[in-house]
């Protein structure tokens, strides 16, 4: 019983949502409409859910005093500042209506002043870890590491305008091995056809796990019974 | 200390701050080069010109401001186009921290270059809704089941350019500004295929690759990272001069861009000659 009744839902909502896609005549046109609209009623409690989930790690690692924990009260403080100046606007029109980004919010100083360079601090962090990955790590090891290594070469320098001035003494009838064309050569062929592959392949994942979920073949998601 | 040890041990604090002076000092000493616009940027462009005045485009920014560099001077560009042209603008987000994006090229943009254009009329911000791609098939059935009113707060129905907007089919194209997920695929799969809407992408450099297999049949063009924005600018302002001075973002960014690029690929071949040094020896 603690698993037959969700298996059955399982199996009716997973059946009514095929045939509200692939039927489009009423009742199913309506059907998918609805069955939208509760998708993202739903998609707006996963933030409750998320926030009282990093209250509980961060609140847990505190009061256990775990490794780094003091990072964990700057988590928490910053998370509660945001959530109480977001919640009653302050600074910016009431109501539950008022734009919560309106012009002298203190949400948005928050965005502005706080948010925005810190995580484009984080971002820009990441060319330096680049170089210095790309100077241990890339090698050419092998002929496939090798020709990755081509590829990577031709995509950065297509990239940039060295690129174009490397080869732009090439005559037009090899204006082919310009390395700005050779960039988008690899780009549109070789680059497509593996993401294509990649893409058909989970594709087919998807629907086939999406059936045996439906079916009630594939349980894993139900959890151990224990 | 032999150079090859030495360079085999190099501390990455070098590194560091090569990538550091090749980023820093065409900042501080900007140099430009004429882009060379591609064809896949190209036909966002042609895209955008081929619309009938006051049609309505969608701009959904998906993205935040870890990745601004890269995508707001095509939010800019774009926004510029679409002013210019006299088209309206209604903007949108899947990511949380999109809303603020949008507020901000639209203050910085449109407020300030485009004084005579009318919220409300002209365009318009919808903000964030959560759902992702739940959220897309939404729309493209009936926007006011989701979206009831703007980011302001006011009564969608009041807004006379959504006058004639009912779901997602009601615009005559899509410009997604995209970072990832939620993004350009979500709205191809869930907006642009069942819609038949045309879409086009502006793609950070990271997600660019991704989006290729929907080029050409179901994504009318895309803008990958720096390049595609810069790329887009060159056409912009040869197309409507005026921008010249005002329209060059990316085009400053590309040496930066370019430099550091170049440093990444000589330590590169830095690290294979000590490979191949070191094979030899072994080998010997």
């Amino acid at each position: 019983m603690k698993k037959t009744i969700p298996l059955l839902i399982t199996f009716v909502v997973g059946l009514a949502l095929i045939l509200a896609i692939f039927i489009p005549p009423e009742p199913f046109h309506t059907m998918n409409r609805e069955f939208s609209v509760y998708f993202d009623i739903i998609a707006v409690f996963a933030f409750i859910l998320g926030g009282g989930n990093l209250i509980r790690v961060h609140g847990n690692k505190i009061s256990r005093k775990k490794k780094d924990y003091k990072y964990s009260f700057v988590t928490l403080l910053g998370f509660f500042v945001t959530l109480f100046v977001g919640l009653l606007k302050i600074g910016g029109p009431p109501g539950i209506q008022g734009e919560v980004m309106a012009s002298g919010s203190w949400f948005l100083f928050i965005f502005n002043a706080i948010l925005t360079p810190l995580t484009a601090t984080m971002f820009a962090l990441l060319a330096f870890y680049v170089a210095s990955a790309s100077f241990r790590a890339f090698r050419a090891k092998t002929t496939e590491a090798t020709i990755l290594l081509l590829a990577g070469f031709i995509i950065l320098l297509g990239r940039t305008f060295f690129g174009y001035y490397i080869t732009s003494w090439l005559p037009d009838s090899l204006s082919f091995l310009e390395i700005p064309n050779l960039a988008n050569w690899i780009m549109a062929w070789p680059n497509t056809a593996g993401q294509r592959a990649i893409v058909i392949g989970i594709s087919l994942g998807v629907a086939a796990t999406s059936l045996r979920i439906i079916l009630g073949i594939e349980r894993s998601y139900l959890g151990s019974g224990e | 200390m032999p150079l090859l040890e030495r360079l085999q041990t190099l501390d990455r604090r070098i590194i560091f701050l090569f990538i550091g002076l090749s980023v820093l000092v065409p900042l501080l000493f900007p140099i430009t080069f004429p882009e060379h616009p591609s064809p896949i940027v190209t036909a966002i462009y042609d895209g955008i010109e081929s619309l009938p005045e006051r049609s309505i485009v969608l701009m959904p920014f998906d993205y935040d401001p870890s990745t601004a560099p890269e995508l707001d001077p095509m939010a800019t560009s774009l926004m510029r186009h679409c002013m210019t042209r006299n088209l309206r603008v209604c903007t949108m987000a899947l990511w949380p921290e999109g809303q603020g994006m949008a507020n901000n090229i639209m203050s910085i943009v449109v407020e300030r270059e485009f004084p005579d254009k009318v919220y409300g009329e002209d365009y318009v911000n919808l903000g964030y809704k959560a759902g992702a791609q739940g959220l897309i098939n939404t729309l493209l059935l009936s926007m006011r089941s989701m979206y009831t009113t703007d980011a302001a707060g006011t009564p969608v129905d009041e807004i006379p350019l959504m006058k004639n907007i009912h779901t997602l089919r009601d615009f005559a194209f899509i410009m997604n500004l995209s970072a990832g997920r939620p993004g350009t695929k979500e709205w191809i799969q869930f907006a642009g295929d069942p819609g038949d809407i045309p879409i086009a992408s502006g793609s950070t450099a990271v997600q660019a690759p991704l989006m290729y297999p929907y080029y050409p049949s179901q994504m009318v063009g895309m803008m990958g990272g720096l390049k595609g924005a810069a790329e887009y600018e060159a056409l912009l302002v040869k197309g409507y001069p005026q921008f010249k001075n005002s329209s060059a973002v990316a085009t400053g960014l590309m040496a930066p861009q370019a430099f550091a690029h170049l440093v990444i690929m000589v330590f590169i071949i830095i690290g294979n000659i000590i490979f191949f040094v070191e094979r030899r020896q072994k080998d010997r």
